[in-house]
Formats: C-alpha cells, sequence, structure tokens
C-alpha cells in the first residue's frame, strides 16, 4: 500500500487524497509527502495508523521531510506502529492543542479516554460535552459493530485560526455494508452508507426502532451535531465517501441525500470505516437546539397521529 | 419500588454514555422490577447529559415488551435537567412510532 500526504488534506478537499491512495500489496506499506510542509487533518493520520497496524513494522517505510516528521512523531504516529525514528522533538503538554493517536480495544479504554482526554482537548464544558458524544458514539460503533481487531484508531486535533477541533476515527473491521447487510438489502457500499446514517436503522434488525442495545440513531447524531454547527463530517467505508458539506439551513433530513452533500462510489476500497468531523467553536449551536432539531426529524417520519405516551419526570 | 442513581452506577461521571453500563442496569433491576410491576425510578441527579445510545439501552426494552403505557407508568425519571429530558423524550416517542410501524407491517 502506498499513500502520499499531500501538502494540505482536509475535510473540505480530502476526495484527491484519498483516491490517491494504492492499496495493492496489503503486506507493505510506504508513506511519502509533500517535500514542503504538509498539514492534515487527523482523519489522515488515523488512517495512516490503522493500516499500519495491520502491517508488520519491519514491511512499513515512512518518509517525510524534517517538520512533518515531527509532527508525525508528536501525534504518536510511529509509537502506535512500532516504529523508531530519527527525529528528535521536544515534548510540550499537548493541553489545548491535541490528541496524539490513540487505539481504544473495549469498552474501558474509551470510558477512561471520554473522561481524561477530552477535557484535556478542551476546557469549555459544554464543547467538550459535544466531542465526549461524538467519541462516545463513533467508538462504540466500533467496539460494537466493526468487528475489528485492532479496535478504534483516533485522534483530535485544535486548530486555533479557524478555531475547530477536527476529530478522525478510523478501523479496519468488517466495514458498515457487511454490517447494515446483515439485517438490510444494502447492494453497494454507498447504499450501506445512506442506510447507516438513516435513523432508526441498525445493523442489528430489520425492525424499526432498533434492539434493546442499537436504536440505530448513532451517525443520524453525529451527522446532525456537523450539519447544526455548519461543519463538515466524512464517512468513508467500502468504496463509497459521504460529504456532509457546510450548510445555512439547521434542517435536518433524516435522509443523507437530502441533506447538502457529495458522493463518490469510486474510491479505493477502505477495509473498514473511516469517519471525519470538524467542530467549529465559535459557531457551536447549543445542545438543545440541537435536539430539538433531532425531535423534529424523527417527527416529520411519523406515519400515525397517536398521541404520545408521555415519559414521567418527577 | 426501586431506585437506581444513574451517576453512581456510571463511575461518578456526569456524562451518561456507556451503553454496557445502561445494559447491565436494565437486566439486572429495570427488567426484574417491571416483570414484579413494580415501579422503578431511574434518578439523573448529577447528570449533565445522556447519549441517546446511553438511554436507549435502558429503556427501548421496557417499552418494547411491555408497551409504552405500562413500561411509562412504572419507569420514573428523576431530576433530569432540561437536556436529559429531551432525550429521554426522543427515545421514548422513536419507540413507539417504531412499535406502531412493526405492528403496521405485521
Amino acid at each position: 500500500m502506498k499513500i502520499f500526504i499531500p501538502n494540505s488534506a482536509f475535510l473540505g478537499n480530502i476526495d484527491p487524497f484519498i483516491r490517491s491512495f494504492d492499496i495493492s500489496n496489503t503486506s507493505a506499506l510506504e508513506i511519502t509527502s509533500n517535500p514542503n510542509w504538509v498539514s492534515v487533518h487527523p482523519m489522515v493520520l488515523a488512517m495512516i495508523a490503522a493500516l499500519g497496524l495491520n502491517v508488520k513494522p519491519e514491511n512499513i517505510r515512512i518518509s517525510l521531510e524534517s517538520k512533518s516528521g515531527a509532527y508525525a512523531v508528536r501525534m504518536g504516529l510511529y509509537k502506535m506502529l512500532g516504529l523508531s525514528c530519527d527525529v528528535k522533538i521536544t515534548e510540550h503538554a499537548p493541553e489545548g492543542r491535541f490528541i496524539p493517536l490513540q487505539q481504544i480495544k473495549n469498552s474501558a479504554e474509551l470510558d477512561n479516554f471520554i473522561s481524561e482526554m477530552i477535557p484535556i482537548l478542551h476546557k469549555d464544558k459544554e464543547q467538550a460535552s459535544t466531542i465526549g458524544y461524538i467519541i462516545s458514539e463513533l467508538g462504540r460503533n466500533v467496539l460494537e459493530h466493526a468487528q475489528a481487531p485492532n479496535g478504534a484508531i483516533l485522534c483530535a486535533q485544535r486548530y486555533e485560526k479557524s478555531n475547530t477541533i477536527r476529530i478522525g476515527i478510523a478501523d479496519t473491521g468488517i466495514g458498515i455494508k457487511k454490517t447494515i447487510s446483515q439485517s438490510h438489502y444494502a447492494p453497494t457500499d454507498l447504499a450501506a452508507l445512506r442506510l447507516a446514517l438513516w435513523p432508526g436503522i441498525t445493523g442489528t434488525t430489520s425492525k424499526a426502532g432498533g434492539t434493546e442495545q442499537n436504536g440505530g440513531a448513532g451517525l443520524f447524531f453525529i451527522k446532525s451535531i456537523a450539519q447544526v454547527n455548519k461543519d463538515f463530517f466524512v464517512i468513508y467505508s467500502g468504496k463509497a465517501l459521504y460529504k456532509l458539506l457546510t450548510n445555512k439551513t439547521m434542517t435536518l433530513h433524516a435522509d443523507p441525500f437530502d441533506d447538502r452533500h457529495s458522493l463518490s462510489e469510486e474510491m479505493p476500497h477502505w477495509p473498514g470505516t473511516l469517519v471525519g468531523i470538524d467542530i467549529s467553536l465559535d459557531q457551536t449551536r447549543e445542545y438543545d437546539a440541537l435536539l430539538a432539531a433531532i425531535r423534529k426529524t424523527y417527527f416529520s417520519l411519523r406515519k400515525t397521529t397517536t398521541p404520545y405516551k408521555r415519559p414521567r419526570f418527577i | 419500588m426501586k431506585e437506581i442513581e444513574i451517576f453512581e452506577r456510571i463511575g461518578k461521571k456526569d456524562f451518561a454514555e456507556n451503553k454496557d453500563v445502561g445494559k447491565e442496569i436494565r437486566l439486572k433491576e429495570i427488567m426484574p422490577e417491571l416483570e414484579n410491576g413494580r415501579v422503578v425510578i431511574l434518578n439523573f441527579e448529577k447528570i449533565d447529559r445522556a447519549s441517546q445510545s446511553f438511554i436507549h439501552s435502558l429503556i427501548s426494552d421496557p417499552i418494547r415488551k411491555y408497551g409504552p403505557n405500562k413500561a411509562l407508568d412504572l419507569v420514573l425519571f428523576k431530576s433530569c435537567n432540561e437536556r436529559v429530558k429531551s432525550i429521554i423524550t426522543i427515545v421514548v416517542e422513536y419507540m413507539q412510532d417504531a412499535l406502531n410501524k412493526n405492528q403496521d407491517e405485521n
């Protein structure tokens, strides 16, 4: 496999980078970069690390110019892949700036990550909670559905200039098509992505409302968080990539294809699922407004006028 | 009647998100009480937020097994802030819609 890291690869311009990823020869991984300084979304690092974990360290070759090499060291890429690196860095505490690559293989590790690491990334409770929500839902998706021996690989970074936190999470499990196809008809990777983003659809059952453990709403909630904050959200599995584009309206749609988006069905085959999301801190909407919009979307899907039995709050 | 303090059960955290813990509470505490027709109070004091997945893991099965009327008469939600109330309401509503849909299809 070969990955060339361009000068810039963020969610807005991630497509050419992903298209250029060479998936042949899965027993070796070669990473090269633009000779100048590279600046990439954490999703790119999560992707490289997730692939690298499936390759013997002696078959991995990373060739990055010195500044980019130092960045890769600081974000924990070499360490995670069991590689040594000649680039020497002075490690400063990452508080408020980034979360280096993490591997999460079980519920306890995810619990610990959410309670220990998220407050380090952002001190503001409101925004830290939103980030925690995203990582919780995405992490648990991997642990429950992906069947990924290496678990979830994630990292995050805060970009001061745009005041944005960017999160990437990758797995090399069975992918969304196999998961969704356990209970639904999904002939292509893109059809499976569409179903996975639809509220109330889960691979664990064909019944509405999901199972006792899965409501099929996790990805819909994540996409909704990005949408109400006017941020990018990318999900890539198999050969399909869905990108939620920035949007001026706060109207959520059950069908992800009704949102402003772009699609590709001809990407190199990603063996699992890769998710990237941006959270603009300047315009993070009140969580309450998000929940109201989500509730409205569910309501729009109603086929009955039967009044609801209300929960009793005491 | 049984009262379950969610804050204590999830390791004294204010974000209720671990659905494995939710499952354990449901299987070991909520369902046995409901089986005997007894009231269960889910106390959300000190909980700032809850994920949809966590709430789903607690209450979707009671609603499905006992129906919304019986389940929501027996399961009460105590000391919820507005956010937690909203998430609970979303789950309660989509479960009722799902049950109606599944009935229509059968």
